[in-house]
């Protein structure tokens, strides 16, 4: 049967999966942003670098850098909490992927904002601020949703060093026997599902409310041939 | 403290860490045989006039999309037995890798067979194909070849969630690794090694693949 201990330690569970999915978020989408842009930068070895970092995130499995994090650093001397090894880890791994989706946007953006950019006499930084990301931003929000939801189901992996999130929570119910297994995984199945599915209309309505005023994407006003 | 990375221990890990990917590497091509069919399946389901089929069909795609394939993986192997069904963790863990890339298999075979005019349909109906020949012989053959550029990128990403097998006791690669670290004491040089071979085998695959997207699109 389903009772109170079990609903609150999967309800602890989830406390800890929303923390890490939004941390790990935050460190994503900063690290996306800085490096889609260092993809596009005229300088060689910025671009170099920064397709090192994504190549090694896109190109390795995420429970191997967990791992790791977890074991390997310490035995290099750098001790790191296990929740913080997941943050880390999850989040330059988030930002390995939405770094391409930064990247398509900005280059997506037609040349002519550029030019006319140009034409009005804008500095880099603020062609890049005023012109051409806002304008970016709107064809990035549906795969950047995505890449949220794959956090999110990423986060299921920290159970595996330890920390106690949802599916760690099942687990541990599940070995004592407080449920049947069934109920228990079933259970932290609808609560991921349930998360997702908010994610999902959290970037359905920014995707509305930044699309209004331009001339792009869902809600806009459609484009003159 | 061991600060420095040995390499006679990276070395003599090589061959049990050879041994668990090719644990790894089957796990990988057994799921993705079955994602490629049972995608194909659940694409076709959903695009049933029942709506007894097709919704359930869509929650179901939906449903394993947005939950975790460990979670996916664990309801598999503990509560399958309680069914009467009896898999070997090998089997639960490419059966699991499977079905969760089917459902994303589902969308871009789904998004295939839409990139087949609707006048190939109506010309099937035309020439009274019945629905077998006008999806075998008309559609699928236009549809599947778009596919084939994201079945190899899944594969690839399928590649990288392997290693969840270890979490329901299959000893792959990575639980070669650390069935080493935990013998040895050695965590550094087997899962620096596992990275290693994960990179050496992944990013040489995904650049196979965008040449083969390049040459489908020039054909197609």
């Amino acid at each position: 049967m389903l009772n109170w201990t079990i609903w609150s330690a999967l309800l602890d569970g989830t406390w800890i999966t929303v923390q890490i999915t939004v941390l790990a978020a935050l460190l994503g989408t900063s690290l996306s942003i800085v490096s889609g842009l260092a993809g596009l930068s005229p300088v060689p070895p910025v671009r170099w670098v920064n397709r090192i970092y994504v190549d090694f995130f896109r190109g390795t499995s995420a429970l191997v850098q967990l791992y790791w994090m977890f074991f390997v650093l310490p035995l290099l001397g750098v001790t790191i909490s296990a929740f913080m090894s997941a943050v880390i880890v999850l989040g330059l791994n988030m930002g390995s992927y939405g770094s391409e989706v930064v990247r398509g946007a900005v280059k997506a953006v037609p040349r002519g904002q550029t030019e006319a950019s140009i034409a009005l006499n804008l500095t880099a930084l603020d062609r890049m601020r005023y012109v051409i990301f806002p304008q970016a931003v709107v064809a990035m929000l549906p795969p950047y949703g995505n890449l949220l939801i794959e956090l999110l189901k990423g986060t299921a992996l920290v159970s595996l060093i330890t920390l106690s999130d949802i599916t760690f929570e099942a687990q541990k119910l599940r070995v004592n026997g407080s449920a049947s297994t069934l109920e228990l995984l079933g259970l932290a199945l609808v609560i991921y599902f349930v998360l997702a599915q908010a994610i999902a209309a959290a970037i359905r309505v920014s995707e509305g409310a930044l699309s209004r005023d331009l001339d792009v994407g869902r809600g806009g006003a459609r484009r003159s041939t | 403290m061991n600060l420095d990375f040995d390499l006679q221990v990276a070395w003599d890990s090589l061959p049990l860490l050879w041994k668990g990917l090719q644990v790894t590497l089957r796990a990988t091509f057994m799921g993705i045989a079955l994602a490629a069919v049972l995608g194909l399946g659940l694409a076709i389901l959903r695009r049933s006039e029942s709506r007894f089929i097709s919704w359930p069909t869509a929650w179901f795609v939906e449903f394993v999309r947005s939950t975790p394939l460990l979670v996916q993986l664990y309801v598999l192997y503990f509560t399958l037995p309680g069914f009467g069904i009896r898999l070997d963790a090998f089997t639960t863990g490419f059966i699991g890798l499977g079905v969760h890339y089917a459902a994303y298999m589902s969308e871009v075979y789904r998004a295939g067979i839409e990139s087949v005019p609707r006048g190939q349909w109506e010309a099937s109906t035309a020439l009274n194909l019945s629905p077998v020949s006008t999806w075998g012989r008309v559609v699928l053959p236009q549809a599947v070849p778009v596919v084939i550029p994201a079945l190899g990128n899944y594969l690839i990403s399928m590649f990288k969630d392997a290693p969840l097998l270890t979490a329901i006791t299959v000893v792959e690669l990575l639980g070669e690794a650390r069935a080493i670290g935990s013998r040895t004491f050695n965590y550094t040089e087997p899962i620096t090694m596992v990275g290693l071979i994960f990179l050496a085998i992944s990013i040489p695959a995904s650049i196979f693949v965008r040449q083969l997207e390049v040459r489908l699109a020039r054909r197609f």
